[in-house]
C-alpha cells in the first residue's frame, strides 16, 4: 500500500491536537495537501485519458508512477538528473505502449469485467517485476534544489522547494495537456475518439492508434509525477495500488472523464487528508480516501462536478 | 439421480484416495496443505456464486475471510478478566459463553468459547456484507470493482492499525475449536487426518448447498441477472434482493472459512486481509470458468495446494498475475471450457456434415 511517509517539513510542525491552529501551521498543512493533491490529480487525469478513449479504467495506472520514480533513480547513477527524468518518462511511455499493444489492442469488444481483471493482472506483473528488479528497498531521487532541510518561506510557513517543483510541474502538465487536446490535430482526433468512436472511424481516424497514444500519454504524465514526488514521498515497488485507489477516488469525485474536475477533486482530497492528520491517526489515513470514495459512489456516482443527465447515459 | 450424484461421489473418492495414498507413502504432511486448500476452496466457491452466477465482481472477499478469522481469534484469545464486572461480560458468563483458560505464560484468562466466537464472527460478517451490499451492489463494472476493493483495503487497514487485532503481528496462540466431543479443529499432527476430513466435509456441504441453490428458483434468477439485468428486472426478478442474497451467502462462506482456518493454523496475520489475497481468489474463480463451481473447486484445490507447498517460491503473486492475464486473454470462460472437446470433435468429423 501507499504509505504516506510524512515529510520532514510538516512533522516538525508537530501533530498538535490544538483545535485552533496557527496561521503558519494552516499554510503548512495547506501546502502538504496541495502537494499530494496535485499528484492525485495527475493520476486521475491518467485514468481519464484512457477512460475517455477506451471506456477502460486502467488499474495499472499507479504502477506507471512507481515505474517513473524507480527508473529515474536507477538511471541517475549514469547521467545527470534532468536527463534521467526525461529518459525515465520516455521508457515508461514505451512500457505503456507495449502494454496496450500486447494485452489490449487485439481484443474484440472485451467485456468490462474482462478488462478489469486484465489490467489488475498487468498491475500485479509490473509490481512483481519491480520487486524482482529493485527489491523491497525504499528509494528516492535527491532533492532537485538543495536538500531535505532547505526551505523557502511562504506566508510565514517553511516549505521545501521540492513542493514547489511538484505543484509547478503538475500545473504545467495540466496546461500542456489542455493545449494538446484543444489545439493540436492529434489531440482533437483523440477527443473525437472519445466523443463517438464510430464517427471517428468514419472520419478516417485510426482509433486503435489513438488508444495506444492514450496509454502512452497517461504513462508519461504518471511517470513524470512519479519523478517529481520521489524526493518527498519516496518510491517503493508497491506504491502503485494506493495511488491508483486515490487517483480513482479523485477521478470519480471530479466526474469520470472530466479532467478539470479531477484537478479540483485532487486538491480537495489532498487537503482533506493533510488536515485530517491532526484528527485521525496516521495509520487510518488511507482509509479516509477510501471512505470518501465509497460515500461518493453511493451518493453521487457522477461526481461532485459532473451532471446527472450526462452520467445517466453511462453505465455505473 | 445418478448423474447428480456422480460429481460429489468422484470428489469423495478422490479425497479418500488422497488420504490413503498419503498414508501408504508416508507423506501425511501433504494433508496439512490439503486441509488449508479446502478452507480456501470454501471461500472460492462462495465467490464463484457471486461472480459467476450473479455476475458481480468482488475484490474484497479476503476482507470477509479476515473478519471471520480475526473476530474468532480475538474473541477466543483476548482476556475479559479486567472487564469481569461489566454487565456484558456478566451476561455472557451466565449464558455459559465464556470459558477460563491459561495463556502461554500461565496467566489466567477469561475468553469466549470457540463456538460462540464462531457464530458471532460469522453473524457479524454476514451483517457487514448485508450493510455494505445494499449500496455497493447498485454499482456496476469499474465502480463495483473499486468499491469492493476499497472495502477490502479498509478492513486491511483496520486490522493493521488496531492493537486489538495484533497489528502487523496478527493474533497467535488461538485455541483449538472443539466442534463435537472427539472432533477438534486444531493444528496438531495427531489430528491431521481428522482435520482433513472436517475441512472437506465443510466444503462438500458448501457445494451441496450451492448446487441446490443454483438449480433452484434463486439460481435461475441469478443467471437471468448475469445475462441481462434489465431483462431480468422486466420479467419481475427482484435483482437487488437476489444479488444481495448471493453476496451475503458468499460472505458467510468466506467468514466460516476464515474462522476454521484460523483455529486450524492457531494464528492469523494481516496478509490474510490483503488485496492480493482477494485478487487471488478472483483469479481462481476466473481460471475455473466463472460460472462453474466444480471448475472453481478443482482449480482452487490445485492452485492453493501448489501455492501453499511453496512451489511458486517468491513468484507466488506473479504466478497469479500471469494466470489472470492469460486466462482473461485466451480463455475468458475458464481453462476447463477452452473448447478442447468441441475442437477435437470438429477435428474428427469430416467437414460439411
Amino acid at each position: 500500500m501507499f504509505c504516506c511517509g510524512w515529510p520532514a517539513w510538516s512533522s516538525h510542525a508537530g501533530l498538535s491536537a490544538d483545535f485552533f491552529m496557527t496561521f503558519e501551521l494552516f499554510i503548512q498543512y495547506l501546502f502538504a495537501g496541495i502537494t499530494y493533491g496535485s499528484i492525485y490529480a495527475i493520476v486521475a487525469i491518467g485514468f481519464n485519458i484512457i477512460y475517455n478513449t477506451t471506456g477502460i479504467i486502467n488499474f495499472a495506472q499507479g504502477e506507471f508512477v512507481m515505474l517513473g520514480g524507480m527508473i529515474s533513480i536507477s538511471l541517475l547513477s549514469f547521467m545527470p538528473l534532468p536527463l534521467a527524468i526525461v529518459l525515465a518518462v520516455g521508457i515508461t511511455m514505451v512500457v505503456g505502449a507495449l502494454i496496450e499493444i500486447v494485452f489490449i489492442r487485439w481484443l474484440d469488444t472485451p467485456s468490462v469485467l474482462r478488462m478489469i481483471i486484465i489490467t489488475i493482472g498487468i498491475s500485479i506483473l509490473i509490481r512483481e517485476a519491480a520487486l524482482f528488479i529493485w527489491g523491497e528497498n525504499v528509494r528516492s531521487l535527491p532533492y532537485f534544489v538543495g536538500n531535505e532541510i532547505t526551505t523557502v518561506g511562504i506566508l510565514g510557513a517553511r516549505v521545501s522547494p521540492q513542493v514547489l517543483w511538484v505543484i509547478g510541474s503538475c500545473c504545467v502538465m495540466v496546461l500542456v495537456l489542455n493545449i494538446f487536446f484543444r489545439s493540436t490535430s492529434v489531440g482533437r482526433e483523440m477527443r473525437a475518439c472519445s466523443a463517438n468512436r464510430k464517427a471517428a472511424i468514419l472520419c478516417g481516424i485510426n482509433t486503435r492508434n489513438m488508444v495506444t497514444l492514450s496509454f502512452v500519454l497517461s504513462a508519461g504524465i504518471g511517470a513524470l509525477a512519479g519523478c517529481m514526488m520521489s524526493p518527498i514521498t519516496y518510491t517503493q515497488y508497491d506504491n502503485g495500488t494506493g495511488l491508483a485507489i486515490k487517483g480513482f477516488t479523485v477521478a470519480i469525485l471530479g466526474g469520470l472523464g472530466n479532467s478539470g474536475g479531477a484537478v479540483a477533486a485532487g486538491l480537495l482530497l489532498g487537503i482533506i487528508e493533510a488536515f485530517s492528520v491532526s484528527v485521525v491517526p496516521l495509520a487510518f489515513q488511507d482509509a479516509i480516501a477510501i471512505t470518501i470514495l465509497l460515500l461518493i459512489l453511493f451518493i453521487r456516482p457522477h461526481g461532485l462536478f459532473g451532471s446527472k443527465e450526462a452520467a445517466g447515459l453511462r453505465e455505473f | 439421480m445418478m448423474k447428480k450424484l456422480l460429481a460429489p461421489l468422484i470428489l469423495v473418492a478422490f479425497l479418500v484416495g488422497i488420504q490413503l495414498l498419503c498414508r501408504w507413502t508416508d507423506t501425511l504432511y501433504y494433508l496439512t496443505q490439503m486441509t488449508m486448500a479446502g478452507y480456501y476452496s470454501l471461500l472460492v466457491i462462495g465467490l464463484c456464486l457471486v461472480m459467476g452466477y450473479a455476475g458481480q465482481i468482488s475484490l474484497g472477499h479476503a476482507g470477509f475471510f479476515a473478519i471471520g478469522g480475526y473476530l474468532s481469534a480475538a474473541l477466543t484469545t483476548r482476556n475479559l478478566l479486567p472487564f469481569q464486572k461489566t454487565f456484558l461480560v456478566k451476561a455472557l458468563s451466565s449464558a455459559g459463553l465464556l470459558i477460563s483458560g491459561q495463556d502461554i505464560y500461565g496467566e489466567k484468562l477469561l475468553v469466549v468459547t470457540p463456538w460462540a466466537a464462531c457464530i458471532a464472527a460469522v453473524l457479524i460478517a454476514a451483517t457487514i456484507a448485508f450493510l455494505i451490499g445494499i449500496p455497493v451492489l447498485k454499482l456496476k463494472g469499474h465502480y463495483l470493482a473499486m468499491a469492493t476493493l476499497g472495502f477490502g483495503i479498509i478492513i486491511y487497514r483496520v486490522v493493521l492499525a488496531s492493537s486489538y487485532f495484533g497489528g502487523a503481528d496478527g493474533i497467535s496462540a488461538v485455541p483449538s475449536f472443539k466442534l463435537l466431543p472427539g472432533l477438534t479443529v486444531n493444528g496438531s499432527t495427531s489430528d491431521r487426518v481428522q482435520n482433513y476430513y472436517i475441512a472437506w466435509t465443510l466444503v462438500l456441504f458448501g457445494m451441496f448447498l450451492l448446487r441446490n441453490l443454483i438449480n433452484s428458483r434463486v439460481g435461475r434468477a441469478l443467471r437471468a441477472i448475469h445475462g441481462s439485468e434489465k431483462a431480468a428486472e422486466s420479467i419481475g426478478v427482484d435483482i437487488a434482493r437476489y444479488k444481495l442474497y448471493s453476496f451475503v451467502l458468499s460472505a458467510v462462506f468466506a467468514a466460516v472459512a476464515g474462522v476454521f482456518l484460523t483455529h486450524y493454523n492457531g494464528s492469523i496475520g494481516p496478509s490474510e486481509a490483503s488485496v492480493m489475497k482477494s485478487i487471488r481468489y478472483v483469479a481462481i474463480v476466473a481460471v475455473g470458468g466463472m460460472s462453474h463451481i466444480w471448475g472453481a473447486l478443482f482449480m482452487s484445490v490445485i492452485l492453493n495446494f501448489l501455492s501453499l507447498r511453496g512451489v511458486f517460491g517468491s513468484y507466488d503473486d506473479a504466478v497469479f498475475g500471469v494466470i489472470l492475464i492469460l486466462i482473461m486473454l485466451f480463455a475468458p470462460n475458464g481453462i476447463l471450457r477452452i473448447g478442447l472437446g468441441a475442437k477435437l470433435k470438429s477435428f474428427f468429423q469430416p467437414k460439411g456434415e
